[in-house]
């Protein structure tokens, strides 16, 4: 065994009202520069829908991930070894800008310097990689928001197997969910795997995976290699980029930027200990619909003695075994089981976890009747289908995901019955498998969700580093590569900047 | 007068060209990381891209070894395994015909690409542009050698090329008297060549140094750096304290 120590994410679907917060924090700390004005770090989809990029469920067509071979090894997806460098002058599968949407902006300044004219001036769309005007905008980050489009289109979402999806057309039966997306962290990243230059790696003190901007040369199998398409290759840097979990915040004990402003307080930070020495055992699980339990087999029990004894000779710092025991993560996953990975079947072992949405009962005779009864409704009745959501978060096992959408209804009833009858009924709780105890935790972590609740983030340990602090004085910290400049400043042959001279209105007048 | 300037451009030229290309590479590569990339187009455009960069490619590599393997072999190693100079040219002419015509209509996709392709030009930067139309001239004068050589089949014209390079890599600036009297086609192609490796650091082409075959090499798939000490790696025994200042140990995550 050998453990270590993961900060990893929860998302509570249930609660997410859609509103990009996350995003566009994201997007104005980390990606609102030339060469990145595509990418979001975090993006908020609505589902069904093909999503952002293009497809990105669709790995017959991207190949992200791993792939299971006969002899029982995993590989990437993209091709072992010799194939990815085989398709190192022109990848095959990696997607064009396009795929994406070609980034724009408008000419706001016509607005205001327009002459005269019998029609109002308007702000038209331009290129911000050539340019060049944009006649139409043809795809955007979140072109299917709300349900936007037809349902042709949307209903590509490879979520959608097994499912009759044609009555969810119909205006009466339709159902939506948002789900926002970033890096997750992986246990088993295949971005890494397919590296040529290993220049990925993940961060062995807090999971964190990140690319080495120093010494990624731009080959660009990461891209292919992430399942979630959640690598980004600059075109101005010609490097990748990715969600780095704002990971200089986690080491000063903050929560990232996206988990910090998310105004529906549906973000989680803990830390989750895991024994590194199976991950290649359980991402090799034979059957994809087991991918979920196997994943849970490798989180470690932070309450456990002899957990903790092994962790404090591997020199895990006691701050974070403490965390780890409060860790919301954990008792999401763990304890009340109603968090799970995005896509298993990617065999990539992902550690940002999602808690299903629980959604309105599909007819509102059943609902009246709820009502009366005060009895907890049958999930199957629940506007989105079950199997759409195991499609998503358990490789198409519906049981778990069952399991956690009665829990999360029984939360209701325990606290509807306690708060508004003043009965405390260890039935409901019985009923799902939980005690009355548990519930009120979960109430207190998932609905009341206070900030020291939702993020127990333990600071880095400089003092165990073999980083010399006193080399680090006076650096600059974090930075896009070349020590302290931003990576494109202009700098000449002989050191200094070159810059150009701005004029005032009054020289150019 | 005109000895003079052969001796510049053929003897003491070259030792300018290599110098600069191994001292800017070896400077950029220490100093500038993070400009050290292959700066690929293909998210930008993929039409043209695919077969463009590939053919170019290949091509190339088959071009550029053929040349190292072709110049700097010594002579006496092509007699010692029975190949022949006239056979020599025949497979030099033929080998590099068709990997040639393959660069060419690789190449020729991929510069119509930069130069008219509005998202294209619009990122290229200078050096983009001019490495790319530099290496098409080189190629079309390469080609051109062709016909010539094809009225050299003997070989005699081919072994110049190889004293003279040959002995410019054993540090004789002298040995440019034997390319003296070449045709001039292959004098341009040769003083091209050496532009390219004297402006190769400043290029994108510095990624050919970073060529990743040893990915191969790499054993499983986790890569995993850590910011603990080597000393922490093991379990500690409780009664020893703990080193006042840890070692330093390098990151094992290559």
């Amino acid at each position: 065994m050998k453990i270590r120590a993961q900060i990893a994410m929860v998302l509570n679907l249930d609660k997410c009202i859609g509103c990009h917060t996350c995003s566009v924090t994201c997007k104005n700390v980390w990606t609102n520069r030339e060469g990145m004005e595509y990418a979001w770090f975090n993006n908020v989809e609505t589902k069904p829908g093909i999503g952002y990029p293009k497809d990105w469920e669709n790995q017959a067509k991207w190949k992200g991930g791993w792939r299971r071979k006969a002899s029982g090894e995993i590989e990437p997806r993209i091709g072992s070894k010799w194939r990815v460098l085989a398709n190192i002058f022109a990848n095959p599968d990696l997607p064009e800008i396009d795929d994406y949407y070609e980034p724009f902006d408008f000419d706001y300044e016509h607005l205001q310097t327009a002459r005269e004219g019998s029609a109002f001036p308007t702000a038209r769309p331009r290129s911000k990689i050539s340019g060049e005007r944009l006649q139409k905008i043809e795809w955007g980050p979140n072109w299917e928001e709300i349900l936007g489009g037809e349902f042709a289109g949307r209903s590509k979402d490879a979520n959608f197997e097994g499912v009759e999806k044609e009555i969810y057309g119909q205006f009466e039966n339709t159902f939506m969910m948002y789900l926002p997306r970033l890096c997750e962290h992986c246990l088993n990243p295949t971005c890494a795997a397919a590296c040529p230059s290993g220049a990925i790696y993940k961060r062995e003190e807090d999971g964190v995976v990140l690319i080495d901007q120093d010494k990624c040369r731009g080959w660009r199998m990461c891209v292919s290699g992430c399942p979630y398409k959640k690598i980004y290759f600059n075109w101005e840097s010609g490097k990748s980029e990715k969600c780095t979990l704002c990971y200089p915040r986690l080491e000063a004990g903050q929560p990232t930027v996206c988990s910090e402003t998310c105004v529906g307080r549906i973000r989680y930070l803990g830390v989750v200990l895991y024994d590194a020495d199976r991950i290649q055992e359980a991402a090799s699980t034979p059957d994809e619909g087991d991918l979920y339990e196997a994943q849970l087999k490798l989180f470690l029990d932070p309450n456990d003695p002899a957990v903790i004894a092994k962790a404090r000779a591997e020199s895990i710092p006691d701050a974070w075994l403490e965390a780890a025991k409060r860790s919301p993560v954990y008792k999401m996953a763990m304890e009340w089981k109603i968090a799970f990975p995005l896509h298993p079947e990617y065999r990539t072992l992902p550690m940002v976890w999602y808690v299903p949405p629980l959604s309105p009962i599909q007819s509102a005779a059943e609902a009246g009747k709820i009502g009366v009864d005060g009895e907890m409704p049958d999930v199957k009745n629940l506007r989105i289908p079950v199997r759409y959501l195991a499609n998503l978060l358990t490789a198409g096992r519906e049981e778990p995901v069952v399991t956690g959408l009665e829990r999360m209804l029984a939360m209701r009833a325990y606290m509807r019955a306690k708060t508004i009858d003043g009965v405390l009924d260890e039935a409901i709780a019985g009923k799902v498998g939980l005690s009355g105890a548990q519930i009120e935790e979960m109430y207190r972590i998932m609905a009341i969700a206070n900030y020291e609740d939702r993020f127990v983030i333990p600071t880095s340990h400089r003092e165990t580093s073999i980083e010399d602090a006193y080399d680090l004085r006076g650096s600059c910290g974090f930075s896009f590569g070349n020590g302290c400049s931003g990576g494109d400043t202009k700098t000449g042959l002989f050191g200094g900047k070159t810059r150009k001279q701005g004029k005032t209105p009054m020289e150019v007048a | 007068m005109e000895t003079a300037l052969n001796h510049i451009l053929f003897g003491w030229f070259p030792y300018l060209a290599l110098t600069v290309f191994l001292v800017g590479s070896l400077l950029r590569f220490d100093r500038e990381q993070y400009t050290w990339k292959a700066s690929s187009s293909q998210l930008l455009r993929r039409k043209q891209l695919v077969l463009g960069s590939v053919l170019f490619h290949v091509g190339i590599l088959v071009l550029f070894f053929g040349h190292a393997a072709g110049l700097l072999t010594p002579a006496f190693v092509f007699e010692a395994v029975g190949i022949s100079k006239s056979f020599k040219q025949g497979m030099a002419i033929v080998v590099g015909g068709v990997a040639g015509l393959a660069t060419l209509v690789g190449i020729s996709l991929l510069t119509h690409r930069r130069l008219f392709d509005p998202r294209i030009r619009a990122t290229s930067s200078f050096a983009d542009t001019a490495i790319l139309l530099i290496l098409f001239a080189q190629l079309l004068l390469g080609l051109a050698t062709i016909p010539l050589s094809l009225g050299h089949l003997d070989g005699y014209e081919m072994l110049k090329f190889m004293t003279w390079s040959q002995g410019i890599l054993t540090l004789q600036p002298g040995v440019s008297a034997v390319v003296a009297d070449v045709h001039p086609i292959f004098k341009l192609h040769l003083l091209l060549g050496m532009t390219i490796f004297l402006v190769f650091p400043f290029t994108r082409l510095v990624h050919i140094w970073s060529a990743p075959v040893w990915y191969l090499g790499r054993r499983g798939y986790q890569v995993v750096r850590t910011k603990k000490p080597a000393s922490a790696k093991e379990p500690v025994p409780a009664a020893r304290p703990a080193p006042a200042r840890p070692v330093p140990a390098a990151q094992p995550a290559e």
